[in-house]
């Protein structure tokens, strides 16, 4: 691999300022500092620095949606071949590799115009490339319906670097979780390809489909009052729904290693959870009120913990909500922060008609508020500490 | 009086609102206006010209009363003018473009309490001669027209695929019809033309340096 480094050192002076490329001067250094840890030192202040940087912490998130990336491409393969009646008859490798191959265009995309965007910016505004989108354009892919057109994607992925993270500054900077911004802008701008039942399962017009083939999610289901999915499918992942999203296991599997490695909040992941239990066990105790429509009193008194390993719950609560720049940053705020976006994501779920998933709209939402949550846990430390101060004086 | 009609002076009151202190994307004046009638390209263009009308008017109308008006009911003084006026676009739009009128509703009324107007009535006509408020007039609603106009075109462009009502986009393009494309259902809500409007502010920013704030 001596090559690789050799190349981009020989290179280097090519890129300088005044030199013929300078104008790759941020590409040069962005992938060179992407493959190996830069030798620049700090000329003043601190000297010693934590060997994580940045570039380190997005490749250990990117590695831990690999698991929900790779079974999210073998159970578009699996819904796929369930839908037209031959599962039984395939093999794993065909059944993966279908998968496969529908699911990588879409991360191609996410990766090309994301980073494609990234750079641009980079060389106008003169700073290095910012590493953010190694993650984002990961996180893309995996919640969007396996059928969603390539130039949508493409769309909505311009929109969320540039609307949703450049305009405020770049990484680090932005208010809303960028992958969240892209999916809302498509829920919003392109419905019919982003929700209803025919989205989530790549098929052909001319595939036929087995006889009872629905091709709903477990959660627009649910919302018409048929709770028809096994538990150990929904955990596992076997059901229809964004690629990424539907294993509660291999995103566990992530949250292991984002917890590990403290890039993760456990705080956050913790009491997402926690608010989405709470907030299914609320409904449970209503599900017998009058007045209830009979669809309505099924999806209220469903196991307050299907809700967790249904839908989107758990890949927004270990991924998306624990992004460190639109979550709260004070410990105690992540508390709230997090029981809220439970909280309310079961609420938009079950109660709002209009949504079949919460988890995007609770988590935006809370992004909105997080730096509020922060203000008052600040203003609540400095008041206690002040009349500590005061009772002591 | 000796000076031309069109004067370097007269001339920057018409040009100063396009761009350096444009009523909407720099003084911020008249946004709700600018979210509201601009899903469509058409709409966006009568509410120009209404506004243009009755500001312009209005403007000379107070101007040549600014030395009678008593301080203090200036403002009734020149609500009651800039009433009038609207009333009479409203009906000359009842009138000619009956289609538009309904599409416009409350806002035709609602130009009335459009802060554009009643700034420009206060912060120059009660202290310019008539000409010069005409052209002041002229000039800042031709300001809030032309970002109202380019809002309208992408937003009628990208939402609904036409423009003026006439189809841009070929109807054999969209998924329904076994091809590609689809509108952009966000673009004709209001939301989007609130970003559409930021996103003009970035670009007119970032072309002219001087009206970046700290």
């Amino acid at each position: 691999m001596k090559f690789i480094k050799n190349f981009f050192e020989r290179t280097e002076p090519l890129v300088q300022k005044g030199a013929k490329y300078h104008w790759l001067n941020s590409v040069h250094d962005g992938f060179f500092t992407f493959l190996y840890t830069p030798k620049t030192t700090s000329k003043t202040g601190t000297h010693i620095h934590d060997y994580i940087d940045l570039k380190r912490t997005m490749s250990i998130v990117v590695l831990s949606v690999v698991p929900a990336l790779l079974f999210g491409m073998y159970n578009v393969g699996v819904q796929h071949f369930k839908a037209i009646g031959e599962l039984a008859s395939t093999g794993f490798f065909d059944i993966f590799l279908f998968g496969l191959i529908k699911v990588l265009p879409i991360v191609i995309v996410s990766y090309g115009v994301g980073l494609g965007i990234e750079f641009v910016f980079a060389q106008l505004r003169g700073h290095e490339i910012q590493e953010g989108f190694l993650v984002s354009g990961m996180l893309i892919p995996l919640i969007m319906p396996v059928n969603t057109p390539l130039w949508m994607i493409a769309v909505a992925t311009a929109f969320a670097v540039v609307l949703g993270k450049e305009v405020f500054g770049g990484t680090g900077m932005n208010i809303w979780n960028p992958a969240l911004v892209a999916r809302a802008f498509l829920f919003f701008a392109y419905p019919a390809q982003m929700s209803g039942d025919s989205v989530w399962i790549a098929l052909k017009d001319t595939d036929k489909v087995v006889d009872g083939f629905s091709g709903a999610t477990p959660m627009a289901d649910a919302a018409a009052g048929h709770l028809n999915y096994s538990v150990a499918d929904a955990f596992f992942g076997f059901i229809p729904g964004s690629i990424g999203e539907t294993s509660t296991l291999a995103i566990l599997i992530g949250a292991v290693l984002l917890i590990i490695t403290g890039i993760g909040s456990w705080k956050i992941m913790v009491s997402t959870i926690a608010g989405g239990a709470v907030m299914g066990l609320i409904l449970n105790a209503f599900a017998g009120s009058a007045g209830l429509s009979p669809e309505v009193a099924t999806y209220f008194s469903m196991p307050f913990w299907h809700h967790l390993i249904l839908g989107g719950f758990m890949f927004g609560a270990i991924f998306m909500a624990t992004d460190p720049v639109s979550a709260s940053q004070t410990e105690k705020g992540k508390w709230i922060y997090g029981f809220l976006i439970g909280i309310l994501a079961i609420i938009i779920r079950v109660i709002n008609p209009a949504f079949p998933e919460g988890m995007m709209l609770a988590i935006l939402l809370m992004n909105t508020f997080a730096p509020l949550i922060d203000h008052y846990v600040v203003a609540g430390h400095v008041k206690r500490r002040t009349k500590r101060a005061k009772v002591s004086a | 009086m000796s000076e031309p009609l069109f004067s370097k002076k007269n001339l920057k009151l018409l040009s100063d609102p396009l761009n350096d202190s444009n009523p909407i994307t720099v003084q911020v004046l008249g946004i709700c206006s600018a979210l509201a009638v601009t899903a469509q390209l058409k709409p966006s263009i009568v509410m120009t010209i209404s506004v243009m009308a009755v500001l312009a008017f209005a403007n000379v109308i107070i101007s040549l009363l600014r030395n009678t008006i008593p301080n203090r009911i200036r403002i009734i003084v020149q609500l009651v003018v800039i009433a009038a006026l609207v009333i009479l676009v409203d009906q000359v739009l009842r009138a000619y473009v009956y289609d538009v009128s309904k599409q416009l509703s409350v806002f035709v009324g609602l130009i009335i309490t459009n802060c554009i107007i009643m700034g420009r009535l206060e912060a120059f006509a009660l202290g310019n001669r008539p000409w010069q408020s005409f052209l002041d007039g002229i000039g800042n609603a031709a300001g809030y027209g032309f970002i109202l106009i380019v809002v309208g075109f992408f937003r009628e462009l990208l939402g609904s695929g036409s423009l003026l009502g006439y189809k841009i986009i070929p109807e054999s393009w969209y998924i329904v019809n076994g091809g590609f494309y689809e509108n952009n259902g966000l673009m004709v809500l209001s939301p989007m033309a609130l970003i559409v409007v930021g996103v003009i502010i970035w670009v007119q920013r970032s072309r002219n340096r001087k009206l970046i704030e700290d």
